[in-house]
């Protein structure tokens, strides 16, 4: 046992967990959900009153694609300084690669039984495929595209505005000018991408039917790992030397460019990684849900993500996972048991955390524990920047 | 010395006479004023008898009892020529084939309207509304087509002849869209008699019309030349038409004289719809550019100026739309008043409520701009939702006052409609008293001091707290007046706000944050260039390509086009 934790203290996730007890815990955590979900749910039988339904599954997948995501936006916002507020174009990038992909695979199953085009298309009168829709019917050239795609973006769009040292709230408002400008290119008919409804009725990924519930729990278990993976990842950045330049030019960004670090290439790393981790959320979440439609480029979508993370704890990457979860899950029982009480809730959510929370919840488990330090005198003071 | 004393008498006496014959002369003038006003109203009356020389009622009889053609024709024109105030309804009904009349003795001219149980009628000589009768009770006058064809230009002369400038604009505009035969008579008559200039070149052209189907050249050619003058569509077309090749290399235009001079005052009139067609969308675009203004001028006092990134400022705006919408409710009976009304009360709803936002929430976020985002942010939701469960979740309509529709028509090419003119006027004079309060009062002066150094304001005894409010709620009142505005132009929801914020937050940033000229000129230029674009790429890639601009804009530089330059820029 004892040689077990010491290996496991040589090796790198150990050495990163070491002084990180929450990371460790969401680690386990995710591991223990990528095997008791699963287990509750295909093996446990349907009428035991320990069953869990499938829709929870789903719903649970959704959740940790949203906690991928608001990883990505805590790496970049938390550690740098970067306020994006156009994640939801990564995301919906991501997710649209995926949904090309689940498209191709329908094949002549779609309404009109047109194996060569997807049905909008051959609704739209188009004869042929649009050549950025070629090679989308290989599973990992799509899986390619899914990080390609918005880190591609990401990198343009990031080497242009670091480049010219476009920051602060600036920086916030032309994210949000480019994720309105894709929600109103993938509105149009013309771009290709299925327009006003985007790309739904999937049938299958990989020959197994999304419909099935193993398929279901393989995405979970996908999902589950894929944030694990992000956070593990996320971590190792921002514990290194690297990372604490980023934090360097997030309190001080003149000052660190002063002291001779390239302040852009720094920044556009760490975007374009924040981008493909979006991604994959996106293409991870679009099976699961079942479409994809331009409304995921919607700024006001972008918004909640950065409350997800506010509300979470900003600066702290399990901060953010707790944050997606906690507001998704309070959206999904609000949105079902008040409708008309849901956007007075989150309006309230966004106001009282900024106000009164700035560090989000992790910040106010912080400081209880503390407290509870101080008063057991064994005084080990949270570092904690905003 | 007799002579020396009479003088003064002889003055006296000879003045005096002079005043009683001028008192004399001037009861004669007035008798002789009423002696010919009598004559006149006596002539004019014996005008209408000589010209008539029957009553109404004896006409009408001899139009019911006419039965062949010509006995028709003799007594349409004899009413057309009468001036019976009844004349031209009459007609008109007749030639519609709604004027029937009573079997009764003597029988009634009447208009009838169909009814489910018949016939429902009122007197052609009165109006008078007579009832509803049966299907067997009246019997119509009954015309054909030479009658048709005579009310048609009859009634066309009438409407030339009338008073009113704009029935006889109106007139003659139906007489272009319709050219007949028929009509020239009464139009060339309308020539001749016509003062108004307006009128006059539309007569033209509706004889113009109708000449370019005259046999004779001479005629074709003179109307080529009427039409010159003219943007006219319907003209347009014409001319483009004679141009036609078909398959064998014919024109539609067989006679070559006249269709080259038609190619060349064709030529004309596209280079001036050209020339004409800019200037529109110049407007336009400068409409849009107005809207944008007023909805980006509140954000550029709460954001340029305060720094302070209101995502609530959209909702300001919905608050405004709304205020429009509840005053017209409560004074539906002045709609033309309730938007002059809803103009200082949206101020006062969206300045108050931005008051409380400020003094509630944003004081205890000054030097975070990013924290104000997501605080204002949820303050919008919280409006949204406010003003869902208080309206519901639909579009209001807001009833725009009689004077905001309707346009100026410049010519054939260009017409501005009001609402659009109006709205550039109304952004010009809300930047204007902005300027005016920023620059020149002493509470504008406070503004500025406390933004540009709050510490030193602070220590001169300036309440910055009381300032900030005020800044606040100034910017939010401006997006209250735009929001007045706006209900105008678009649906009033509770997604109106958001509709605008992100065009709002490119304008500001365009322009160079803090900088209202720069708001003003960001504002109108993205406008035009909207417009422009528009018929190259359509409205939805248009606005793409603006906003790709805008992001590529920012990179070159970084604080917008103008750009404040002093220390206080990089904090």
């Amino acid at each position: 046992m004892s040689k077990f934790d010491d290996v496991f203290k040589q090796s790198l996730i150990g050495r990163l967990l070491q002084s990180d007890r929450a990371g460790t815990w969401l680690l386990g955590a995710l591991l223990a959900l990528a095997v008791l979900v699963p287990f509750f749910n295909l093996v446990i039988p349907a009428d035991s009153f320990l069953h869990l339904p499938t829709y929870l599954v789903v719903l649970m997948g959704k959740y940790l694609c949203y906690a991928l995501l608001a990883l990505a936006l805590d790496l970049i916002w938390g550690y740098c300084g970067i306020l994006s507020l156009g994640h939801g174009a990564f995301f919906a990038l991501g997710g649209y690669a995926m949904g090309m992909h689940l498209m191709r695979q329908i094949g002549d199953r779609g309404v009109y039984g047109n194996a060569e085009l997807p049905d909008f298309m051959v609704f739209l009168n188009w004869t042929e495929l649009p050549w950025y829709w070629y090679g989308f019917d290989n599973f990992f050239f799509a899986m390619f595209m899914v990080a390609l795609v918005p880190a591609a973006l990401a990198f343009v769009f990031g080497w242009l505005a670091f480049r010219s040292r476009v920051t602060g709230v600036y920086l916030s408002i032309i994210t949000q000018a480019m994720t309105y400008a894709l929600l109103l290119a993938f509105f149009r008919n013309d771009m290709g991408f299925g327009g006003n409804n985007g790309l739904t009725d999937f049938k299958d990924i990989l020959g197994f039917s999304l419909q099935s519930d193993g398929t279901r729990n393989v995405l979970f278990v996908l999902s589950a790992l894929s944030v694990a993976g992000a956070y593990v990842l996320c971590r190792a950045i921002v514990s290194s030397k690297y990372g604490r330049v980023l934090v360097a030019i997030r309190d001080a960004e003149s000052r660190t460019r002063f002291m001779g670090y390239r302040v852009e290439h720094f920044k556009l790393f760490v975007f374009v990684v924040s981008a493909m981790l979006a991604g994959i959320a996106g293409a991870l979440y679009v099976p699961q849900v079942g479409i994809i439609n331009p409304g995921e480029f919607s700024p006001v979508n972008s918004i909640e993500i950065v409350i997800w993370v506010a509300v979470g704890g900003r600066g702290t990457l399990f901060g953010a996972v707790i944050g997606a979860i906690v507001v998704n899950y309070a959206k999904t029982y609000f949105t079902g048991a008040f409708p008309e009480v849901w956007l007075f809730m989150l309006g309230a959510l966004f106001v009282i955390s900024t106000l009164y929370l700035p560090k989000g919840i992790v910040g106010v488990v912080n400081q209880y524990r503390e407290r509870l330090a101080v008063k057991n005198s064994a005084n080990k003071p949270q570092e904690l920047s905003s | 010395m007799d002579n020396a004393m009479t003088l003064p008498r002889y003055i006296f006496r000879s003045a005096l006479i002079v005043l009683l014959a001028m008192a004399a002369l001037a009861q004669a003038d007035m008798a002789t004023d009423s002696v010919v006003q009598g004559a006149q109203i006596e002539s004019a009356d014996s005008a209408i008898e000589a010209s008539a020389e029957m009553s109404v009622e004896e006409v009408f009889a001899e139009l019911i009892a006419a039965r062949s053609t010509s006995a028709k024709t003799d007594t349409i024109q004899k009413i057309a020529n009468s001036d019976f105030p009844q004349a031209q309804t009459v007609l008109q009904a007749l030639q519609e084939g709604e004027l029937y009349y009573t079997k009764a003795k003597p029988p009634v001219l009447v208009f009838a309207v169909n009814h489910p149980d018949g016939y429902s009628i009122s007197s052609a000589l009165n109006g008078e509304d007579l009832g509803v009768v049966g299907l067997r009770d009246v019997r119509k006058v009954s015309i054909n087509n030479a009658l048709r064809n005579l009310l048609r230009g009859l009634l066309a002369e009438m409407a030339l002849r009338s008073e009113s400038v704009d029935v006889r604009l109106q007139a003659a505009k139906n007489l272009i869209r319709s050219p007949a035969e028929e009509y020239l008579p009464a139009i060339e008559k309308a020539i001749a008699n016509e003062t108004s200039d307006k009128v006059l070149v539309s007569l033209r052209l509706a004889e113009g019309m109708i000449n370019i189907n005259s046999d004779e050249q001479t005629k074709r050619l003179a109307a080529i030349e009427a039409f010159s003058d003219t943007l006219d569509s319907d003209v347009m077309s014409l001319l483009a038409g004679m141009q036609i090749q078909d398959a064998d290399g014919n024109y539609q235009e067989s006679d070559e004289v006249v269709r080259l001079a038609a190619a060349e005052v064709l030529r004309d009139m596209k280079a001036q719809a050209q020339l004409y067609k800019i200037v529109e969308n110049t407007f336009f675009g400068l409409s849009l550019g107005s809207v944008l203004l007023l909805t980006a001028v509140g954000l550029a006092i709460t954001f340029g100026v305060m720094g302070v990134i209101n995502m609530a400022h959209g909702e300001m705006m919905m608050l405004g739309a709304y205020t429009t919408y509840v005053i017209q409710l409560i004074m539906p009976n002045y709609i033309d008043y309730s938007i002059i009304v809803a103009i200082p009360a949206a101020f006062l709803v969206s300045g108050l409520v931005g008051i409380i936002i400020e003094r509630g929430i944003i004081r205890h976020l000054y030097g975070r701009p990013l924290e104000t985002l997501l605080a204002t942010f949820g303050v919008s939701l919280i409006l949204q939702q406010a003003v869902r469960s208080i309206f519901s979740p639909l579009n209001k309509s807001v009833t725009a006052p009689s004077w905001l529709s309707g346009s100026w028509e410049i010519n054939g090419a260009l017409s501005l409609t009001y609402n659009r003119l109006y709205i550039i006027v109304f952004s010009l004079v809300v930047l204007a008293l902005l300027l005016f309060v920023l620059k020149k009062t002493f509470v504008g002066l406070q503004m500025r001091a406390v933004t540009q150094n709050r510490a030193m304001a602070n220590s001169m005894g300036i309440r910055t707290g009381w300032v900030d409010a005020l800044t606040f709620g100034l910017g939010s009142g401006i997006a209250g007046i735009a929001g007045v505005a706006l209900s105008q132009l678009t649906n009033v929801g509770p997604n109106l706000g958001q509709s605008y914020i992100i065009d709002s937050f490119m304008v500001v940033v365009f322009g160079g944050v803090g900088n209202l000229f720069g708001t003003f000129f960001a504002a109108m230029s993205l406008g035009v260039a909207n417009k422009f674009l528009e018929p190259f790429a359509g409205a939805v890639l248009a606005k793409i390509f603006v906003l790709v601009f805008i992001i590529l804009f920012i990179q070159w530089r970084p604080r917008g086009l103008f750009a404040l330059k002093g220390r206080f820029v990089e904090d």
